[in-house]
């Protein structure tokens, strides 16, 4: 039918023959079984689809396949090869989640902030986590887990 | 640390049921319906219905989790229950979903649920005692091998050590002798000093999964050979579908069939992003209905015209509050008015279903299994034990997920399809078609004695029943208890009080929400002491405190987050401070909110919150501390920014940007400190965002804003 999608998902070249309007979000859950990247809204208003696009946070559910075409796109899933990246083990540290639904976005959010911003100031958390709905209210434990990942030098335990 | 046959008497003897598993092992099942169960011992096969706790040959350790996870942290605390009195790690117990059955009956609740801050009070005695009753089975299984005292024997992690401090048997080992041992006729419960895991933070089991993204929820179940299903239900309140137009939606590639369904029109498709596309295409006209009476103006003033209406039930009184209202020279009144809310769940509503002629097995999200196969049950027909319903991880539930709305879609259609079928609420679906919180009037009316504290209390709660549809049999006389929690049972001293409730009902499904109507009352009841304060020239909290003498409990929260929040220190200008008391759930909250200028375009700010909770003892006090901080997070959204409204028969609010929820950077700073006042853990699940609002809007009039007696609250 149609013409293939070549991506790099996760570190891997793949060619999918999906519809190329496709959102990226459906491709993943339904077709790559990638159900990590969560459906919140499909409408660009809640953030819990986000992942990287060439390592900036997009909305995978308003991101047409097409988009994608030769372009990395990483999941939660691809976040980090063992689950260890700095701001899982401080999301765990700080028990972040409750229902969890919002954190894969919220991880991805704010994994796409410190790899442009190392020691991200207050206002640049800010501007960069306030585009992901935490229903459950995990906002002030997710500020302490951005500012522990950021400086392990303090936060040693 | 061990039996020693003095404890009390184990008063749930005749509920525990002890069986040998299928392959060896050992069953401990907690029968909660029926206190009359036959034999002890039986052997128990395969399914092993109503086993609580399986210790296996293996040495797997399995406990079955009767509640739903939502985020509250029961897949920690239950488990620690169990672990601390079987001497377990958290580590070695493994957590099953429990399936329906009578053993698995919320006892507060009266079915098998999850809500209203019940999962840690209600399993308190019955899975520590599951777990020391296992320990002591264990215990006396490796004595009576080893030839010694089963008092000299010590158990830890997961093994029974022999008194010569070398030699070891795991549970493993003796589980199976365990099971063919009589129950014992008492066990002690393990000391406060020697708990090691209640009491302690703890890591949650289910954080690992929640930062890899292996977490399962509802929409994450796939099937072989499922399909995806979404139904478009009509618009208007009280109309039927009445035309629909199916052409274009069937054309769409991966649309497999659109068919009307009981309620509405579902579109079938290979994947979500067709079944999207499907529902997009598809045309629904309903019935015009002339006259839609779900309309925001119509329904407001319809519950206002109810505020002096005559009749109304009572639902608490103490002296002759009337007769001194009618009395008195000078009488404070106020009517406070609530709007509809929204759930807004982050997870939309779903639902997986598996339908053959013998058999129905559902994946779910829910909170209320027993509803959950009583729904499967009423369309597919089949008995109950061919029904089995999976309980997935929530992604939210706030009282949403006790309603069966989206089960029923999924089984109809998986039964009519003949295969597995995921049904996908969108977020439209989701705002169109909630059970909201209902929208309350509320008239105050109180008389100020000389001490300037108030004397007579009334209060009339005006709104539709919420029980009238989920609890039938608990209304009666015109009183759904639901409506009054928060008005009734106030911790002050108020000697003449009178509390009414007056039904009005409305075109509008209402629901349970988040901490119920007493966040309603709360907000309410808060809100009026600080206009009477305000009106005697007193200060809230003294106020409060000396209404609270006999109240050690209450005052201790208020004065500790007073001190926290500095309330005696003056604030700076511009800046307004609120304070409010709430309790419910065995467990009492205080808060302080304070209010600033915004740095810059006028208008205020939520500055800081200070939370003192008092829940008794805390199982995992870091949870206690996660529940507060998210529970301010969600009283701030609900008194700040959102508002279910209704035009024309229709809700106004069709998606994300159209419900002002809180983001990252209106949350303010959070202080959350834990007073202990009890040996027994009360709820704290609804029990945080309940002081949010009338404290914030305290903290507005403090600033010199004008009281607002209507939420959302406007900061500007
Ligand atoms: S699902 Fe993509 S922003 Fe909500
Ligand atoms: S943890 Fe539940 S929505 Fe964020």
């Amino acid at each position: 039918m149609d013409a293939m999608i070549s991506l790099t998902l996760n570190g891997e070249p793949m060619r999918l023959d999906l519809d190329p309007d496709m959102p990226l979000l459906w491709a993943l859950r339904d077709h790559l079984g990638l159900t990590g990247t969560r459906y919140g809204c499909g409408e660009g208003e809640c953030g819990a689809c986000t992942v990287h696009l060439d390592g900036q946070p997009v909305h995978s559910c308003t991101l047409p396949l097409r988009a994608a075409a030769g372009r990395s796109v990483t999941t939660i899933e691809g976040l980090s090869p063992d689950g260890r990246h700095p701001l899982q083990l401080a999301w765990i540290v700080e028990e972040v989640p409750q229902c969890g639904y919002c954190q894969s976005g919220q991880l991805m959010s704010a994994a796409a902030l410190l790899a442009a911003h190392p020691q991200p100031t207050p206002e640049q958390i800010d501007a960069a986590m306030s585009g992901v709905l935490c229903r459950c209210g995990s906002y002030a434990r997710i500020r302490r887990a951005i500012q522990r990942a950021a400086n392990p030098e303090v936060h040693n335990d | 640390m061990t039996d020693r046959g003095s404890g009390p008497r184990l008063n749930r003897r005749a509920l525990l049921k002890l069986g040998l598993l299928a392959g060896g092992g050992l069953v401990l099942g907690i029968d909660a319906a029926d206190a009359t169960e036959g034999p002890d011992a039986a052997v128990a096969t395969g399914f092993a219905p109503g086993a609580w706790l399986r210790l296996h040959t293996d040495g797997r350790i399995v406990l079955m989790l009767a509640r739903s996870e939502m985020g509250q942290g029961v897949t920690s605390t239950l488990p620690m229950l169990v672990a601390e009195e079987l001497e377990v790690g958290l580590d070695q117990l493994d957590l099953e979903p429990a399936p329906v059955a009578s053993d698995y009956v919320n006892r507060l609740l009266g079915e098998q649920a999850t809500g209203c801050s019940t999962s840690v009070r209600e399993a308190w005695a019955p899975l520590r005692e599951a777990g020391a009753v296992a320990r002591t089975l264990l215990v006396r299984a490796a004595a009576a091998r080893w030839g010694v005292a089963a008092e000299d024997c010590r158990a830890r992690r997961g093994a029974v050590h022999h008194p010569d401090g070398e030699t070891r048997l795991d549970y493993a080992a003796l589980a199976e002798a365990a099971a063919r041992l009589p129950l014992p006729e008492r066990v002690t419960l393990k000391p406060p000093a020697q708990w090691q895991l209640i009491g302690t933070p703890q890591h949650r089991l289910d954080t690992p999964d929640k930062v890899v993204g292996a977490a399962r929820y509802g929409l994450d179940v796939r099937l072989p050979g499922m399909l995806y299903a979404s139904v478009a239900r009509c618009p208007l309140r009280g109309a039927r579908v009445s035309a629909w137009r199916a052409d274009a939606a069937r054309a769409l590639p991966g649309v497999v069939a659109v068919l009307a369904v009981r309620h509405g029109i579902a579109v079938v498709a290979r994947d979500t992003w067709s079944l999207l596309r499907g529902r997009a295409a598809l045309e629904v006209d309903c019935d015009p209905v002339a006259d839609p009476a779900a309309d925001q103006a119509r329904m407001e003033a319809r519950l206002r015209s109810r505020l002096d209406a005559r009749g109304a039930a009572l639902a608490e009184s103490r002296g002759d509050a009337l007769g001194e209202l009618a009395r008195a020279e000078q009488v404070l009144e106020a009517d406070y008015s609530l709007p509809f809310l929204a759930h807004v769940c982050m997870e939309p509503m779903n639902c997986t279903a598996e339908v053959s002629a013998e058999r129905c097995v559902i994946h779910v999200p829910t909170q209320a299994q027993q509803r959950a196969l009583a729904t499967a049950r009423r369309i597919t027909g089949l008995a109950p034990e061919r029904i089995e319903v999976r309980t997935t991880l929530l992604g939210g539930g706030f009282g949403r997920r006790v309603e069966q709305d989206f089960v029923a879609d999924a089984v109809e259609l998986a039964q009519r399809l003949g295969q597995p079928v995921q049904v996908v609420w969108t977020r439209a679906d989701d705002f169109a078609h909630d059970h909201y919180r209902p929208l309350t009037c509320h008239r105050l009316r109180a008389t100020l004695g000389e001490d300037g504290l108030p004397r007579a209390w009334y209060h009339r709660i005006v709104g539709p029943s919420v029980l009238a549809r989920l609890a039938p049999e608990a209304v009666s006389d015109g009183l759904d208890p639901a409506l009054v929690e928060g008005a009734t049972a106030l911790p002050y001293a108020l000697p003449a009080r009178r509390i009414e409730y007056r039904r009005a009902d409305l075109p509008v499904s209402v629901g349970l929400w988040r901490g119920g109507a007493r966040a309603h009352n709360v907000y309410v009841v808060e809100s009026f002491l600080d206009e009477l304060a305000a009106t005697a020239g007193r200060d809230p909290l003294a106020l409060r405190l000396a209404l609270l003498e006999d109240r050690p409990r209450a005052r201790a929260v208020l004065e500790r987050v007073a001190a926290l929040a500095g309330w005696s220190q003056p604030l700076a200008p511009g800046h307004g401070r609120g304070i409010a008391l709430a309790t419910g759930y065995g467990s009492l909250v205080a808060q302080v909110v304070e209010v600033a200028p915004r740095a810059e375009g006028g208008g205020l700010r939520v500055a800081r919150v200070w939370c003192v909770v008092d829940c008794g003892l805390a199982v995992d006090p870091d949870g206690v501390r996660a529940q507060m901080e998210g529970g301010i997070a969600f009283g701030l959204s609900a008194a700040l920014g959102e508002r279910i409204s209704f035009a024309a028969g229709r809700v106004e609010q069709r998606r994300l940007a159209d419900y002002r929820l809180l983001r990252f950077d209106e949350m303010p700073e959070v202080e959350v400190e834990l007073v202990e006042a009890a040996a027994t853990p009360g709820g704290v699940g609804d029990l945080g965002p309940l002081p949010l609002a009338p404290a914030l809007a305290a903290a507005i009039a403090a600033a010199g804003g004008e009281r607002q007696r209507a939420l959302p609250l406007r900061l500007a």
